[in-house]
């Protein structure tokens, strides 16, 4: 087991699997003795005396997940490819909009999935009958995708150099917000058969994404959902989030999102050391 | 959100620090936490006792230390004191507000054996 990060215990599964033993050069059989330590208490303090002490230490808690998060996003940035993290809640229609998304956006640049799920490869699955790679990651019990299992997903996807990597974060609109995967970009996605007062009552979300895609709005003439006032709950929450009206069903507005995604993908290359060799064969074979 | 998994963030802090400053127990843990990190103080008291059984961290006790939410009003040009993400600017009403602070958390100090 690894004794850092504690991977290999627990319910974390990729495709099923254990998470590999990568390594972190340690092992926990170091021979500091403690005893030795105990001396010096005694040495810096009167006998009898508790010994207690301050020790400062201001640390981030979310520290470690974000040291993860940087290497993540450092293989991104080395590699030219663009990571967008799909955030919503469960039944916001997120895997059939990736599904379409991959047909529609074709071969180039060479996407790449991760899937995050609770428990079962459904989703992984329905990704591959597109065409696409995808690596499943079980969280579980828990109820987000970490930095630190992305970091053990992307060994096993081997995402394209100059790529793209969508990863469908577990269907949940509060925890994920909190947990950055050194991604490019969250889009979170909202369907009209919610309420149209989601993003006041999850701003976390709404505050940590880029993006807003309002998804199922071929379903608007049968719903009461009034689309002008979610638009304005989101921008109270994040005046700089951008939003595109879609339906993955219809196909209506997707071209809008497939631009959007060209263009951080442009982003992400221009000026990349290996953009050309990138934009000639969409990723190196 | 997510208390239990931030709990064991700071149990696990705290016991990668055990060995460089040197200490066997933790008897209190000072957090600062602001209003808009998403962290229900109830609920990660509650976890922390649970995550912290059996470990450095059994008897500690938690000090929270609750910082201010502060956004910038894009509108008014005046930093403004908000206690959630989607509250207007009380100077001016706007919605136009950046959050500048109060999305800390983090361990500050603690007493150690």
């Amino acid at each position: 087991m690894c004794s850092v990060c504690g991977c290999g215990h627990g319910e974390v599964k990729i495709d099923g699997k254990e998470p590999r033993n990568h390594s972190h050069d340690h092992s926990h059989d170091h021979s500091h003795d403690h005893e030795g330590e105990s001396e010096i208490g005694v040495y810096s303090h009167a006998p009898g005396l508790a010994q207690k002490r301050m020790v400062q230490i201001e640390q981030d808690i979310l520290a470690k997940n974000n040291s993860y998060a940087a290497q993540n996003s450092n293989l991104f940035s080395k590699q030219g490819i663009l990571a967008l993290n799909l955030v919503s809640s469960p039944g916001s229609g997120k895997t059939s909009l990736l599904a379409r998304t991959i047909r529609e956006l074709g071969k180039k640049p060479v996407i790449s999935v991760i899937e995050g799920d609770q428990q079962t490869a459904n989703d992984a699955q329905r990704i591959r009958e597109t065409g696409a790679k995808a690596v499943q990651v079980n969280t579980g019990k828990g109820c987000h995708l970490d930095a630190h299992m992305i970091g053990h997903a992307l060994e096993e996807l081997a995402p394209h150099d100059g790529g793209i990597v969508f990863i469908e974060n577990v269907g949940n609109l509060v925890c994920p917000a909190g947990f950055d995967l050194g991604e490019a970009h969250k889009v979170v996605i909202l369907s009209v058969t919610e309420g149209e007062d989601k993003p006041i009552k999850y701003p976390d979300m709404f505050h940590a994404s880029d993006l807003m895609l309002l998804n199922k709005i071929d379903l608007l003439p049968h719903l009461e959902f009034e689309v002008e006032r979610c638009i304005d709950y989101a921008l109270r929450v994040n005046p700089a989030i951008k939003i595109l009206k879609v339906s993955a069903t219809s196909g209506e507005g997707m071209e809008q999102w497939y631009e959007w995604v060209r263009t951080a993908h442009k982003m992400v290359l221009s000026g990349h050391p290996t953009a050309d060799i990138y934009s000639k064969t969409g990723g190196k074979e | 959100m997510h208390e239990m998994s931030i709990c064991e963030g700071i149990v696990q802090v705290l016991e990668e620090q055990a060995c460089a400053q040197n200490y066997k127990s933790v008897g209190k843990v000072w957090l600062e936490i602001g209003p808009l990190a998403g962290v229900e103080l109830e609920s990660l008291r509650f976890c922390f006792e649970a995550v912290a059984k059996g470990t450095l961290a059994e008897d500690a006790k938690l000090e929270i230390v609750e910082t201010k939410g502060l956004a910038w009003c894009m509108k008014c040009s005046n930093t403004v004191e908000v206690a959630r993400r989607f509250d207007a600017c009380p100077t001016c009403g706007s919605f136009q507000l950046q959050v500048t602070g109060g999305d800390e958390m983090r361990i500050k100090e603690l007493e150690v054996n």
